[in-house]
Formats: C-alpha cells, sequence, structure tokens
C-alpha cells in the first residue's frame, strides 16, 4: 500500500515586523518599569511609606494596562467586549477599599 | 479579528447563530469570562492579605535595625533576599526580579506564537512555544527553590519557648513574623504557581498539537491565541502579587 503523504497546502504569510517591533518594545517598556519599581524600593526610604505605596500602584496598573491592552490584544477588540471585561472590575476596587478599611478598624480596636 | 459591524441577514439578530456578536469566537469570549473569574479569585486571596496585614501592627524603627518578631507584620524585603548559590549574601528582592523577568520574556515569546500562528508559520509557532515552556518551568523552578528556602529558613530562627529556636515556616509557625505570613505566602504565591504549572501543561499541548499539523489541518491557530490569552493572565496575576507581596 502506497504511504498517502498527506499535503496540506498552506500559505505561510511574512512576518510584518512593524508589528513584531511594537511587541518587543511593550516587553522592553515592561522591563523598564519593573526595573524602575526596583530602584524606587532601595532610594525612597520607608519612612515614606504612602509615597512608595501610591508610586508601585500606579506602576503596576500601568504595567497591568500593557499586558492586557498589547500582549492580550483587548485594546483592539470591540467595544463591548473590552466594557464587559473592565466594569466588573469595579467590584474588585470596591471590595479592596471595604477590606482594607475594615481591616484599619480591626488593628486600631485591638 | 475585531470587526464592529456583524452582517446579519434581514430580519434576523446578531444573537440567532452564524455571527459573533462580539466580534470574538465563542472559545475566545470563554477564555474572557473564565479570565475575569479567575481575576476574582486572585483579587480575593490578595485582598484579603491587604485585610489581614493592615490588621496587624506595622513595624516603626529603622529598616535597618529591623528583626524578625511575631508581634509585627514583616518587612518583605528582609525576607526575601537570599539567592542560590550565594550562601549568606544579602541581595534583597534580586531573586524575585530574576523570577519577573523570567516571567514577561515567556510572556513575549507566547505572544510571538500567537503573531506567527495568525500568519500560519507552523516552524515558527513551534520555536516560540518551546521559548516559552522552557520560561514557564524555569520560573517553576525557581519558585520552588524559594519556597524550600522559605520553609527551611535561615540562621536567625525565632524563640519559640526559652531555649529553643523555631527555623523556617509552616502552616502554624514561621520564624518570619505572624502565623498569617506564611499562611498567605503558601496560599498566594501557591495558587499563582499552580496556574504557572498548569499553564506549562496547555503550552505543551498546543505545542504537541502544533508539530502534528493540527492546527494546519484545521486551518487556523485559534488555540495558540487562546492558551497565549490564558499564559498572558498568569503573567499578569504575577505583576500583582509582585507589587502587593514583595515591594508595598
Amino acid at each position: 500500500m502506497a504511504h498517502a503523504e498527506e499535503t496540506v497546502h498552506i500559505n505561510v504569510i511574512p512576518p510584518d515586523h512593524a508589528k513584531i517591533r511594537k511587541l518587543w518594545i511593550t516587553a522592553l517598556i515592561l522591563l523598564v518599569i519593573t526595573i524602575c519599581e526596583f530602584i524606587v524600593a532601595f532610594t525612597i526610604p520607608h519612612e515614606y511609606k504612602d509615597l512608595r505605596v501610591w508610586i508601585f500602584i500606579t506602576m503596576t496598573i500601568v504595567k497591568a494596562a500593557y499586558i492586557v491592552g498589547e500582549f492580550m490584544h483587548l485594546r483592539y477588540e470591540v467595544k463591548v467586549l473590552i466594557w464587559s471585561i473592565l466594569i466588573p472590575m469595579i467590584f474588585v476596587v470596591w471590595m479592596l477599599v471595604a477590606f482594607l478599611y475594615e481591616g484599619m478598624a480591626i488593628s486600631s480596636v485591638r | 479579528m475585531a470587526s464592529t459591524s456583524v452582517a446579519t441577514a434581514p430580519g434576523r439578530s446578531a444573537w440567532d447563530g452564524g455571527a459573533s456578536p462580539m466580534g470574538a469566537s465563542y472559545g475566545k469570549l470563554m477564555m474572557w469570562f473564565f479570565l475575569l473569574s479567575d481575576a476574582f479569585t486572585f483579587s480575593a486571596l490578595l485582598i484579603t492579605y491587604g485585610l489581614v496585614r493592615s490588621a496587624h501592627p506595622v513595624y516603626t524603627g529603622s529598616v535597618h535595625d529591623f528583626k524578625f518578631s511575631q508581634h509585627y507584620w514583616p518587612i518583605p524585603e528582609r525576607v526575601f533576599e537570599a539567592v542560590p548559590f550565594l550562601h549568606g549574601v544579602e541581595a534583597p528582592l534580586v531573586f524575585v526580579g530574576i523570577m519577573t523577568f523570567i516571567l514577561i520574556m515567556s510572556s513575549v515569546t507566547m505572544v510571538l506564537a500567537v503573531e506567527a500562528g495568525h500568519r500560519m508559520d507552523r516552524k515558527a509557532v513551534e520555536k516560540w512555544m518551546l521559548w516559552t515552556i522552557l520560561g514557564g518551568i524555569c520560573f517553576l523552578s525557581c519558585q520552588a527553590w524559594e519556597w524550600s528556602h522559605f520553609i527551611h529558613g535561615s540562621e536567625a530562627g525565632k524563640a519559640v519557648v526559652e531555649g529553643t529556636k523555631f527555623f523556617g515556616a509552616n502552616l502554624v509557625h514561621n520564624q518570619y513574623g505572624p502565623p498569617d505570613f506564611a499562611a498567605f505566602f503558601f496560599f498566594i504565591t501557591g495558587f499563582h504557581g499552580f496556574h504557572v504549572f498548569s499553564g506549562v501543561c496547555l503550552n505543551f499541548l498546543i505545542y504537541y498539537n502544533t508539530v502534528m499539523g493540527v492546527y494546519d489541518r484545521r486551518g487556523h491557530y485559534e488555540m495558540v491565541e487562546k492558551v497565549g490569552l490564558y499564559w498572558h493572565f498568569v503573567d499578569l496575576v504575577w505583576v500583582f502579587v509582585f507589587t502587593f507581596f514583595y515591594l508595598v
């Protein structure tokens, strides 16, 4: 029996270098922000706790935006999809505020 | 691909089937909603960490004089300061930094695999999937080392009863701070590590199918894209764990 070679004809599209470059630039931005986080962690003294925390949170949100927007491609999706992912996150923000408030209340009662 | 207008035959709505109302396929959409629910789980863990931590007293002295104690929450950079093969060298957060770097790089190779999949370029998908799997395995190995070091502890154990010392950590005692500290370390990084592990398994499955030509026969590489979403999510969660567990 002759070996039936299964040949599927595939048209390989040549790479779009501009697009690939953009992905590497996104990666570079993520790495630079991470390095900045380290610099902040070791240069701003622990006495300025609030300042440190706010800088860290801002940098984290910027990093998250790049990962979700560029790597996960959400920025280029339909508006309905973008909002159905982002709006439920309001619950998380509310939960965070409520629980931290609660934690500080516990600490002041103890 | 995102397209804002959905062509529908007259008298039919976009929800009657045959169209993708959100411009994404069913599988991709469900992956997004799964990730949303997974984000809730991780948020719950991290927010509970915030609650418990803010309920504990804060260490008020200088960082230099910091000593582990049951009475206040430890400063994370004084806990995680060991690096493999450099015994006794204090290098705060360096090892976590390396782990972050590995995970970001494996996210990049994943997105390159997805890009190659769009172009039906099987050889490139195989190459980038292998790099991604390698990155995932490196990350898991680093985490294994970190857990092992955390569990076994450093030279400065804590005094449990007079004359006895306790080294390292378990779910009841730990030398670093209040019992909750170690519990959260195990739950948060453990749950994330479990996600990385499942991600590596899924990536391997995708790699196997690619090599076997499954997606060439199917005519598209959408599975690479769906698992890619999951893998980026794992990276995203690490960004938050890194900030809230190690930096703050």
